[in-house]
């Protein structure tokens, strides 16, 4: 497809967003700028390391494995085995609602531990401090699991926490402890703690629970974390159609669900980027298959819905999940219809994320707009230009160490829910069984797709550009708006949400109508700064008339 | 209720800390370095770091807050991080143009014994840094202190780096700024204006985190202490330390380098604090305190006999940082109140020593301060005897919805309210505006639940 509006010549793009950069770090960096084109998807150099003093919108591998994927279950303690700050910084701000069965139930996400390592446990080791914090915390809560979280120095001076958790555990004998090696210097972004994440929960968590699940049409969702209640609304819609909900990973989450998950038919996929190693390694171990699916966009969850139904191949399901659509789109539609008129033309981009800133591609094609670029923080190749190029991604240094787990077909528990030939012939039916497209196929023709965006190439990208909304988080929110674009938290939403499903899509057209069409974008200037050198002439008798 | 499992007994933790009531070391030192005029903060660390960093200062502050990172893999956590940091130099300086780069470390950098000194020095000799440009570095580990001494060390490595001797004094005094707002660090400078003094405040984050919108990206504003005064402040006259944990540092490392004279003193939160202050100020420079302040400290003082009635015996718990904590428990009993819990994370015995000052009057207030002194502890404390206000930072809303206490926002960091960075918190006017907050806090809450008779139109 190519696009109807103007791109300007990409290879000059190119090299206005590195001309400032040493030689060196310039041959890099254009490697993660690249021009697409849906057809043939060229290269894009992926989850390889940030050149040091380059502003860099990435986090750590700590932040990804306590912050995104274990942080929203809400009856782990948490315990971030650390200096002080770690913890306090993942304190809350991921914004991981979650609604407790009653006041009563357990929900520690508004808790925040932490060992507060010292000079002296850096000097001598903090091991025994480590066991003391988790002591009291279970003298203090007595939950059913604590989750032991590795910060920089842990790992640096040898504390051993899978020992420690391993030795409370055993100790305690109702309470579950375990421990993640998720130093913030692993890997190259927040990637290496998702892949540690998983690894960790599918380990001590899936599988604890062999009782059988309730329900005819069992999945569970995968890379979905609650924000803003995304999860929510996806609970919702799932319910009416008579789907059920065995485990969310993670959003809305509690333990007893994960340690249950494996009793589900379905794993299905939001954030690929986040949890594909949960849906492969389930599909070994316990032979449930995994489809990519997404819920933001209202045609888009209409699409998913379809999938799962084609998926459990049942007709009355497949009629409730069409009753479902034909209920819930005329009240999008009410809202679409009023917006697009005002949204029609304009342009987006979208540097946010590991899968949201193709998921969001949709809404914004919804609202009649064009993505001119876009690119993920932390992703990889596979997210970019589809699950295909894994054979040929080179493995490096960054990715050696984080472990890759050997897993097998459960002895008792393997039971493949649908067979080979099955699964291709869902294939062919175009559902993404084991797959995924990765975001350039559905991008246009000439547009930019810039991988870990830094914070010059994002202004370079403005200027020229002159996008009418940009998104990504909280440290790009204020600089791109003091140049005067509106800008999208597509981490916390700013403060709003929920953004999937029907209910969510109208949502986020209202708050892009109301961004992009903000009067306060004209009032920037005051009017003595418009209207040139004053006269100096003596103001004459006016009277302001009714 | 948001914190369910917070039990009422007080049972004392060694290992676990429960709803921390301070942070780490290096938030402060790069929130301190972006009060220096061109300069660009440097996270010698992972990337995590520098990215939590700027996310919470910016949640706070609304702004733009760049730094950059030396971004360590495991590679470099092994093999040491100097490899990393002179690339990122010279990336720096060839990408954002800073005049200067201040450099500041964390606990992975500190735990594989990088040293900064040693690495900004290679730096220099290998031609990294351009003439005229400047990279300055702090010791941050965090693993030791807060963010209130990350703070202070990246304020004495300012003043430590930069201060010249020329022997030739300047009529000027230094203001050297304990953590606090841009609001507070713009009404410094206004009141220096009144007395028709010229200081040299650092540093100082006004027009940098509090930028108008212009249309524009300005990556340095035009605020920020310039190199020119930071040269100047070895031959000021005198210091004046504002808070004796966040600027009490920098001033003693003044002395020792430029035998520049100082004195510290509270920050000037509330009635008394500000009275010392001005008359230190007074005192340092030989200037009589304008009329105009003796005016504006005789409105403070107006609303405090006239709406004396609302503030008497209030019982209230706060947290925060010790430079904010003391002169405001000091407040807290000028307005005739009580505050009977508080805690800070932050360690070090000059808390204790003054709080135990202040508070002679109330022998069984509960204090407390460094390890294990956290919100959980305060939230139990409450629990055991309730108070009418809380004070602290936005965590303080989870405790004061669950035990219905009227709560006013103060200190860092404030994540869901604007204000804190543009109307001061010091001096009498920001005082007088502590008073208004404490003041509506008590009146809104008195409004919402009085029974309808008893419901007063005037107040």
């Amino acid at each position: 497809m190519e696009a109807n509006i103007h791109f300007p010549d990409p290879s000059k793009v190119r090299e206005e967003l590195t001309q400032r950069y040493p030689a060196k770090v310039a041959k890099k960096r254009t490697k993660s700028i690249i021009i697409n084109d849906p057809e043939t998807i060229p290269e894009v150099q992926a989850n390889v390391r940030t050149v040091p003093g380059i502003i860099t919108q990435r986090g750590c591998s700590y932040a990804g494995c306590k912050g995104v994927v274990l942080g929203p279950t809400r009856d782990i303690v948490n315990i971030v085995h650390g200096p002080i700050g770690c913890s306090f910084y993942a304190w809350l701000t991921r914004r991981n609602q979650t609604r407790p069965e009653t006041p009563e139930h357990e929900n520690y996400i508004t808790y925040c531990f932490s060992t507060d390592m010292q000079e002296e446990n850096v000097v001598f080791g903090g091991e025994k401090k480590l066991k003391q914090a988790i002591q009291e915390a279970y003298d203090l809560f007595h939950p059913k699991s604590i989750a032991i979280f590795s910060t920089c120095p842990v790992g640096l001076i040898g504390d051993d926490v899978h020992a420690a958790s391993k030795e409370m555990r055993e100790k305690f004998g109702d309470c579950n402890v375990f421990g993640f090696s998720c130093e913030g210097y692993r890997g190259v972004s927040q990637s290496a703690g998702h892949h540690i994440a998983n690894n960790g929960v599918f380990k001590h968590m899936v599988g604890r629970n062999n009782t059988p699940s309730e329900g005819k049409f069992k999945l569970n969702l995968l890379g979905e974390y609650n924000i803003g209640g995304d999860a929510f609304e996806i609970e919702r819609i799932l319910e009416k159609a008579g789907i059920t909900l065995v485990a969310s990973f993670s959003g809305n989450s509690t333990v007893g669900q994960l340690e249950n998950a494996h009793t589900a038919d379905l794993n299905v996929i939001m954030c690929h980027r986040s949890i594909n190693y949960m849906g492969e390694m389930m599909e070994t171990k316990y032979g449930i298959p995994w489809m990519k699916v997404n819920f933001v966009g209202a045609e888009s969850t209409a699409k998913s819905l379809r999938k799962i139904a084609e998926y459990f191949g049942d007709e009355e399901l497949k009629a409730r999940v069409e009753e479902v659509i034909a209920e819930e789109m005329p009240k999008v539609k009410a809202v679409i219809d009023d917006i697009r008129p005002r949204t029609e033309g304009k342009t987006a981009m979208l540097f946010v994320g590991g899968s949201r800133a193709h998921h969001y591609q949709d809404l914004f094609t919804e609202l009649g707009m064009t993505t001119v670029a876009a690119g993920y923080e932390f992703a990889h190749r596979d997210d970019y230009e589809g699950r295909h190029v894994l054979p040929s991604i080179k493995v490096d240094a960054d990715s050696k160490n984080i472990e890759e787990l050997k897993i097998v077909a459960d002895p008792e528990l393997y039971q493949p829910r649908k067979t080979e030939a099955e699964l291709e012939a869902l294939k062919e039916k175009g559902l993404e069984i084991n797959g995924y497209e990765g975001m350039m196929k559905q991008m246009m023709k000439k547009s930019l797709v810039v991988d870990d965006v830094s914070h010059y190439e994002s202004e370079k990208l403005i200027e020229i550009y002159k996008p009418d909304i940009f998104c990504a988080g909280i440290k790009e929110k204020y600089v791109v708006q003091k140049m005067g674009v509106p800008l999208k938290q597509l981490h916390s939403y700013d403060y709003g949400g929920p953004y999937t499903g029907f209910v969510g899509a109208t949502n986020f057209y209202r708050d892009i109508d109301r961004m992009v069409n903000n009067p306060v974008w004209k009032l920037i200037k005051a009017p003595w700064e418009k209207a040139g050198n004053p006269k100096g002439a003596e103001l004459e008798a006016t009277y302001v008339t009714q | 209720m948001l914190l369910r499992h917070t039990p009422k007994e007080v049972i004392a933790r060694e290992g676990l800390t429960i709803n921390p009531a301070k942070t780490c070391q290096p938030i402060g030192a790069m929130y301190a370095a972006l009060g220096i005029h061109g300069c660009l903060p440097h996270s010698h660390g992972s990337q995590g770091c520098c990215s939590y960093h700027r996310s919470t200062l910016t949640r706070h502050y609304k702004e733009p807050v760049m730094a950059a990172t030396s971004s360590f893999t495991e590679g470099a956590s092994v093999f040491g991080g100097q490899a990393n940091l002179l690339a990122a130099i010279e990336t720096i300086f060839s990408v954002y143009e800073p005049d200067i780069i201040a450099v500041h470390s964390t606990c992975l950098s500190e735990t594989i014994g990088d040293d900064l000194q040693q690495i900004t020095k290679k730096a220099k000799d290998d031609g990294k840094i351009p003439e005229g440009k400047y990279v300055i570095y702090a010791s941050t580990p965090s693993f030791v202190g807060s963010h209130v001494t990350g703070y202070a060390n990246m304020v004495t490595g300012i003043a430590e780096q930069f201060a010249q001797s020329t022997g030739e004094k300047k009529d000027q005094i230094n203001i050297i700024a304990g953590w606090m707002e841009p609001s507070d660090m713009r009404e410094i400078k206004k009141l220096a204006k009144e007395f028709g003094v010229k200081i040299v405040l650092f540093p100082d984050t006004s027009d940098v985190l509090d930028a108008p919108q212009t249309g524009k990206h300005e990556f340095y504003p035009k605020g920020g202490t310039t190199i020119e005064e930071l040269k100047s402040i070895g031959d000021s006259t005198a210091s004046l330390a504002l808070g004796c944990i966040s600027a009490e540092p920098a001033a003693i490392a003044l002395e020792k380098k430029c035998k520049v004279p100082f004195e510290t003193v509270d920050m000037p939160i509330g009635l008394s604090a500000t009275d010392r202050f001005i008359m230190s100020f007074s005192q340092a420079t030989g200037v009589q305190v304008p009329d105009e302040i003796t005016a504006e400290r005789g409105r403070l003082v107006d609303v405090m006999t006239d709406m004396e009635q609302y503030f008497y015996g209030k019982k209230v718990a706060l947290f925060g940082d010790p430079d904010q904590l003391i002169p405001l428990t000091e407040f807290l009993l000028d307005l005739n109140m009580k505050p009977i819990h508080i805690v800070s994370g932050t360690p070090g015995q000059r808390f204790e020593k003054r709080m135990k000052e202040v508070l002679e009057r109330i022998p069984e207030a509960n204090f407390k301060n460094g390890l294990n002194a956290d919100m959980f502890l305060l939230h139990q404390w409450m629990k055991n005897e309730p108070v009418d206000l809380l004070i602290g930072n936005t965590y303080g809303k989870y405790i004061a919805r669950d035990e219905n206490v009227p709560f006013l926002r103060f200190g860092f960091p404030i994540l869901d309210r604007i204000g804190h960075s543009y109307f001061p918190n010091i001096g009498y006017s920001g005082s007088l505006r502590l008073v208004e907050k404490i003041l509506s806090a008590f009146m809104d809450r008195q409004d919402r639940e009085a029974l309808e008779e008893k419901f007063e139109l005037v107040m």
